[in-house]
């Protein structure tokens, strides 16, 4: 099936937008940029459009197996597409922990047969999760795992941290860590002037700065590629600034929720933002941004995790933290150019090319020969977001009810259309 | 962009649309002339437990259900007093003993006790912000009575405390007051400060050692001492809190006797503050702990006075939020009988 897609604006390998009179999409492949036309299977008119890679999102939980009615592969990933990822990598933070081939195998299976997105499962770091033995990573590699993580939980001590990392470096994967110190890690919200006031533990911001300084001391003795998932604190981009400077082999992400919230949102204990790693202080999200701005930060997430209602519906500390983000990714991109705090090109270099230096990917600009995964995205429609409108199984979403700006028109995943607004 | 499904601010949820309350969930939101509006009608209800019949019928027929997650002897036996003067029915739940033992979410046990026909719940729990989620969960017309959630707020013992000291004291406006003790796990203290700064008091002062003391805590506007004999000079009013034997255990304090050495109140710290300064505990108190036997049962001690005037605040707070109440549901009535006039006329 061939597409032409006319019109619009496309994002040029400098990441500046340049008009675009077409896309001629074959085999698979971007054919042919601004050529004559011809007859195409499915012409797409992008007037008003932006036209970008497909996102990479590096974490996202797709629930399956086990939590199914938070969420499935195939929920999930249509909901990816409908955000405009077309390649994601899902936790390993399911039930069963993804801590065997088996367990990979399926995942990878029930995204083909979903046939939305390139779904690259991570392996658990620890066998289940539970920071304490070392799982197969010679096998969990044989069943293509892309890298290993240990989710969002604490590694039991740094002795059995350095032996992952030797063993990881023995079979030449990548490492994702959330650093959490965890004697320090008890609360379910920042501790700031919030966590104070309406009487919540805090997590204080050294509860991830000291994980931080010893992840990066252990990686580089142990020489693995170490990737620090969910910054949220300003003293982890200032330890990571320094480190790449000295040159670490060390990258990091953002979740999106960091970058655009802060603590303040929990003022009345609203349970839609209780996330872990928590939402901190306004100086903290400012790092973070300049943080992606000076190319520190290598990428941002969607940290998509998502929730049936009852999750969240409990006093705020017992509630399941995280947020259902992966389709609204855009129009909360264009809440921060709209603040003037990040460029929204910038914001798709760091979904795009950024998530990609991490997983060792070429990346995939709009030329003629690329992979054609790419995003047709309206950047002014404004909606209302309604429960019947998001597809995730998960409407956790701070933007319900309230009206966005931007709406994904489009998402084409290796040369098939696989979502249409 | 406006957020519509982020929690409300406690001051829209507390109050009708005319400003009155319709539930009690913290002093926070509350304004001066609401919280002397509390004091007045506590003080017009003191003279109910006077009588030879302790019964005012603000309440008749109306059903309160004292919802307990967490244990608590004095509060709950206060807020079942409180009900039974005003004349309602009262029903006692100790939740942690049944229900959610069993699995049942928070959200199903309050389906069941609605579908009982209840008024108000009065609501403790472990949890800081159980009440907001449960005044957000029930269905309109059930006043919650936030009896103490978490850390986070204890908003009728914070009003008792307020009362005991406009009985002793006359007025706020130019008082220093200090709370003593382990402010960090107190959802007391939380409730103090806001209503001490809200009722305009001169100084507010919290003395502990820094583990007790939480982050930032002076944006909830108070000085902090480290010292007992800096931090009792020239005051007025000594809070002193209850401490809790397992902060020993998260290495918090060293042992129960160092902490008496230096934080306990003793004849002679008191001297430091000013010779007509009241002393005030929430009680249960730690003898030797916290406190000294002498000063407790002291001349200066107003501690059973903050007992009897608890009942007071209690039957005030629930009378008026159950007057918001009804307020509210006649004006929805009111809006149903013109919606379905409206409909006739079609």
């Amino acid at each position: 099936m061939t597409i032409r897609i006319i019109n619009g604006k496309r994002l040029r390998t400098d990441f500046t937008w340049q008009d675009s009179q077409s896309i001629d999409i074959r085999d698979g492949r971007i054919a042919s940029l601004d050529a004559e036309a011809h007859d195409a299977g499915k012409v797409i008119d992008a007037q008003g459009c932006l036209i970008l890679p497909g996102l990479i999102d590096l974490n996202v939980s797709l629930r399956e197996p086990g939590y199914t009615s938070k969420g499935s592969v195939l929920s999930e990933t249509k909901a990816a597409v409908a955000g405009g990822v077309t390649q994601l990598c899902c936790s390993p933070q399911t039930s069963p922990v993804n801590d065997s081939r088996a367990v990979t195998k399926l995942i990878k299976e029930l995204a083909s047969s979903a046939g939305y997105c390139d779904v690259f499962p991570l392996g658990a770091l620890t066998r289940g999760l539970k920071g304490e033995q070392l799982s197969e990573y010679a096998a969990l590699k044989s069943a293509q795992c892309i890298a290993l993580s240990n989710a969002y939980n604490p590694i039991k001590n740094l002795a059995i941290t350095k032996r992952c990392f030797d063993y990881a470096q023995t079979h030449g994967m990548s490492v994702f860590v959330n650093p959490i110190e965890a004697s320090l890690h008890k609360g379910a919200m920042h501790e700031g002037h919030v966590s104070t006031t309406i009487g919540l533990q805090g997590i204080p911001a050294v509860a991830e700065t000291i994980a931080v300084s010893q992840l990066i001391q252990l990686a580089c003795a142990s020489g693995v590629h170490l990737h620090l998932s969910q910054l949220s604190a300003k003293g982890s981009v200032e330890q990571l600034r320094i480190a790449k400077q000295s040159g670490a082999k060390v990258t990091a992400d953002v979740a999106i929720q960091n970058l655009l919230y802060t603590d303040d949102m929990t003022e009345a204990f609203s349970s839609i933002y209780h996330c872990l790693p928590p939402l901190r202080e306004d100086s903290d999200r400012q790092a973070l941004i300049a943080g992606i701005i000076d190319g520190t930060i290598d990428a941002i997430t969607s940290a998509h995790q998502p929730h049936e209602a009852e999750a969240k519906q409990m006093p705020f500390a017992e509630t399941d933290p995280g947020m259902s983000t992966i389709e609204f990714l855009l129009p909360m991109a264009q809440i921060l150019s709209q603040r003037n705090e990040l460029d929204l090109a910038l914001f798709i270099k760091a979904m795009t090319q950024g998530a990609a230096s991490v997983l060792n990917f070429p990346s995939m600009p709009l030329e003629e020969g690329s992979v054609a995964s790419l995003v047709i995205y309206d950047a002014n429609k404004e909606c209302q977001v309604t429960n019947e409108m998001i597809i995730s199984k998960g409407k956790n979403t701070p933007l319900l009810g309230k009206y966005i700006v931007g709406q994904v028109k489009a998402t084409i995943s290796k040369g098939r259309l696989v979502f249409e607004g | 962009m406006q957020a519509l499904q982020e929690r409300s601010s406690p001051k829209s949820i507390q109050l009708t649309k005319s400003g009155r309350l319709k539930h009690f969930l913290t002093i926070s939101g509350l304004s001066k002339e609401l919280l002397t509006e509390i004091l007045d009608t506590a003080d017009s209800l003191i003279e109910v437990g006077e009588r030879n019949i302790k019964k005012v019928p603000l309440l008749r027929g109306k059903t309160v259900v004292n919802l307990f997650f967490e244990a608590s002897t004095r509060t709950r036996s206060t807020f079942e007093l409180a009900a039974k003067r005003l004349s309602a029915d009262v029903l006692n739940l100790n939740i942690n003993t049944s229900a959610t033992s069993k699995g049942e979410s928070l959200s199903d046990t309050l389906k069941n006790l609605e579908a009982m026909a209840s008024d108000m719940f009065v609501v403790r729990h472990a949890q800081s912000g159980a009440a907001h989620f449960i005044a957000e969960s029930v269905t309109p017309g059930v006043s919650i009575v936030n009896a103490g959630d978490g850390w986070h707020a204890h908003p009728t013992q914070a009003m008792l405390d307020m009362l005991t000291i406009r009985q002793n004291k006359g007025k706020f406006e130019g008082l220093c007051v200090a709370i003593i003790g382990d402010i960090l796990h107190s959802r007391v203290a939380r409730s103090q400060i806001r209503a001490l700064n809200t009722l305009g008091v001169e100084e507010v002062r919290v003395i502990a050692p820094n583990t007790l003391l939480p982050k930032y805590v002076e944006s909830l506007g108070v000085t902090v001492f480290n010292s007992m004999e800096e931090g009792l000079k020239d005051l007025d009013v000594i809070i002193m809190l209850r401490l809790q034997r397992e902060r020993m255990q998260g290495a918090l304090l060293p042992s129960e006797s160092e902490y008496y050495n230096l934080y306990g109140l003793t004849t002679a710290r008191l001297k430091i503050a000013k010779p007509d300064a009241i002393v005030m505990h929430p009680g249960p108190i730690n003898r030797g702990v916290e406190i000294e036997s002498e000063v407790a049962d002291g001349d200066q001690s107003v501690i059973l006075d903050q007992v009897t005037n608890g009942i007071a605040i209690r039957m005030a707070v629930m009378s008026m939020a159950m007057g918001g109440q009804m307020e509210e549901q006649q004006l929805r009535q009111k809006a149903q009988g013109e919606y379905k006039a409206s409909e006739g006329r079609i």
